[in-house]
């Protein structure tokens, strides 16, 4: 990458990192929210390593990974949503199954099919500067599917991820909105594991609303902020990719993670300085 | 709001009867609820009432003995924004900010349809209910900022949203400071009078409700008491002069 040029999205492959990013940096907020107000921020992450396990099979059976590594992710997370409910085992417990089993069945996969190659690679840790414009294509479908249905389903979608038990005393289809946002947080990791990687596709769920929730004073305050700072980390993270040459998924993970520690110092001086100006 | 025994149940327990491995928690419990009726449910800890709760709700199933809702039931009460229900919490434990407003919207979905978009007659019911419980002035603050009784006026609020012919609330005062006990005696008045619902109120402590409710029924196992605050003197227990005479007549039950 060079930076001889000024504007780092003058060029096709960067535009195109920059459309299926921009996409991922919105839905991947838009669905993060629900998983935080219902304290499963990790989830994302035990689906990712699922996910992996498609990836391998995917690969061993000359097949496109992203359609395995969704088939695997979906029936992952509806697992994990049905031992968590039927409360057949701890909630963090049923993730560990689902995310050590995942990740083994991967490596086992893999190793089948080859071992370790770029491709496995890419899907780990993600690479938008390479991504097809067929590739860009199922990312936008499936990331738009995800947003529509969860603005369309936000409220009832918020009531149940708030309170579960009053939903289910106010006739609200808990279950059914439970398995539908685990199905959904499946289809996010698979749509945005090419862009950040497997590895790193639950920080961009949580660190745009973790940062949103310091500031914001409602839920939608929250969810706006939240898919703000998602978008603003992809471009920050592919400048700073094109400028310093670095990896763009890390980058992109990393302006994330700084806008959440400027805010938390920023909201912490803030209020001090204020006393001091009052005092002084 | 005069209790009228001739008006169809809301709410009606017969001969209920329910035990946890054997050992008999609920032994021919009998009650109803009608329209317009205000009545409290109270007894010492330990005395059943959450577990009489639950099987009134629906949530769990008597050995014997029938619980109807609305006519049918629990199961099979579709139209469920008919029951408004108060859950006893203190506070909300929310990760992500979410105004008073956020929250009592929730309780109007279950009216409208929860799939459909919400429509002008719903933000109307819904600012309705916030204001009925004294909260318009922080309808649009988080909800985790507000006073425990404020917090709690908030659910109420939620469950006033869908306009219930039924509210059931499980201990709604508990910890709550005096101006929110005032606007919750209030408001449970407005929902009486205005729209004729009925109310079960289950707790130890009804000074707050004193003057507005019909019947008491006491509970430790089996019903105790079931009649007026006023044939309650009898039993030497003051609702309204001496808020201290029913906790201490309760614990004397234990």
């Amino acid at each position: 990458m060079s930076a001889t040029l000024s504007f780092p999205f003058q060029v096709d492959f960067m535009q195109r990192a920059l459309v299926a990013g921009l996409a991922v940096g919105i839905f991947a907020p838009a669905i993060g929210i629900f998983l935080v107000q219902k304290r499963l921020s990790l989830i994302g992450d035990g689906i990712g390593h699922v996910a992996f396990a498609g990836v391998g099979a995917g690969l061993l059976l000359n097949v496109w990974p992203v359609w395995t590594a969704l088939a695997f992710a979906v029936v992952g997370a509806l697992g994990v949503d049905w031992l968590r409910s039927r409360r057949r085992v701890a909630g963090d417990v049923a993730l560990a199954l689902f995310f050590y089993s995942g990740i083994a069945l991967g490596v086992v996969l893999i190793s089948l099919g080859g071992g370790l190659n770029a491709n496995v690679i890419t899907f780990l840790f993600g690479q938008p500067l390479t991504v097809r414009p067929s590739e860009i294509i199922v990312i936008l479908t499936l990331g738009g599917a995800i947003t529509v249905t969860m603005w369309a389903l936000r409220r009832p979608m918020f009531a149940v991820v708030t309170d579960e038990d009053w939903s289910r005393s106010a006739g609200l289809p808990v279950d059914g909105l439970n398995s539908l946002l685990a199905v959904l947080t499946a289809v996010a990791v698979v749509a945005a594991m090419r862009i950040v990687g497997i590895l790193l596709v639950a920080a961009m769920m949580v660190l745009p609303v973790a940062s949103a929730q310091l500031v914001a004073r409602s839920f939608r305050g929250t969810l706006a902020v939240a898919v703000c700072v998602g978008a603003g980390s992809v471009v920050a993270g592919l400048s700073a990719a094109w400028l310093w040459d670095i990896a763009p998924s890390g980058a992109m993970v990393l302006a994330a993670a700084s806008v959440f520690a400027v805010v938390s110092i920023a909201k912490r001086a803030a209020p001090r300085a204020l006393r001091q100006e009052e005092h002084g | 709001m005069a209790s009228e025994r001739a008006r169809p149940a809301l709410l009606e327990a017969r001969d209920v009867r329910f035990g946890y491995d054997g050992e008999p928690v609920l032994q021919d419990v009998s009650l109803r609820v009608a329209g317009g009726e205000f009545v409290a449910l109270v007894g010492p800890n330990g005395s059943g009432k959450s577990t009489l709760l639950r099987i009134l709700l629906g949530a769990l199933k008597p050995e014997r003995g029938t619980v109807r809702l609305f006519g049918a039931d629990p199961d099979d009460v579709d139209e469920r924004w008919r029951l408004g229900y108060v859950p006893q919490r203190p506070t909300l434990a929310s990760e992500v900010p979410a105004t008073v407003e956020e929250i009592v919207v929730s309780g109007r979905l279950s009216r409208r349809g929860w799939w459909r978009p919400l429509g002008a007659s719903d933000r109307t019911a819904v600012m309705h209910a916030i204001e009925s419980v004294g909260l318009a002035d922080l309808a649009k603050r988080p909800v985790n900022t507000l006073s425990g009784g404020q917090q709690q006026r908030a659910f109420i609020a939620r469950a006033f949203a869908s306009e219930p012919e039924l509210l059931v609330l499980d201990e709604p005062v508990a910890g709550v400071d005096a101006e929110s006990q005032r606007r919750f005696s209030d408001s449970l008045t407005h929902l009486i009078r205005e729209h004729d619902a009925g109310v079960l109120l289950v707790s130890h402590e009804l000074s707050a409700v004193a003057a507005i409710v019909d019947r008491v029924i006491v509970l430790k196992g089996r019903v105790l008491f079931d009649g007026t605050p006023g044939d309650l003197v009898h039993e030497g227990v003051s609702l309204g002069i001496h808020p201290e005479d029913l906790p201490l007549w309760l614990e004397g039950l234990r």
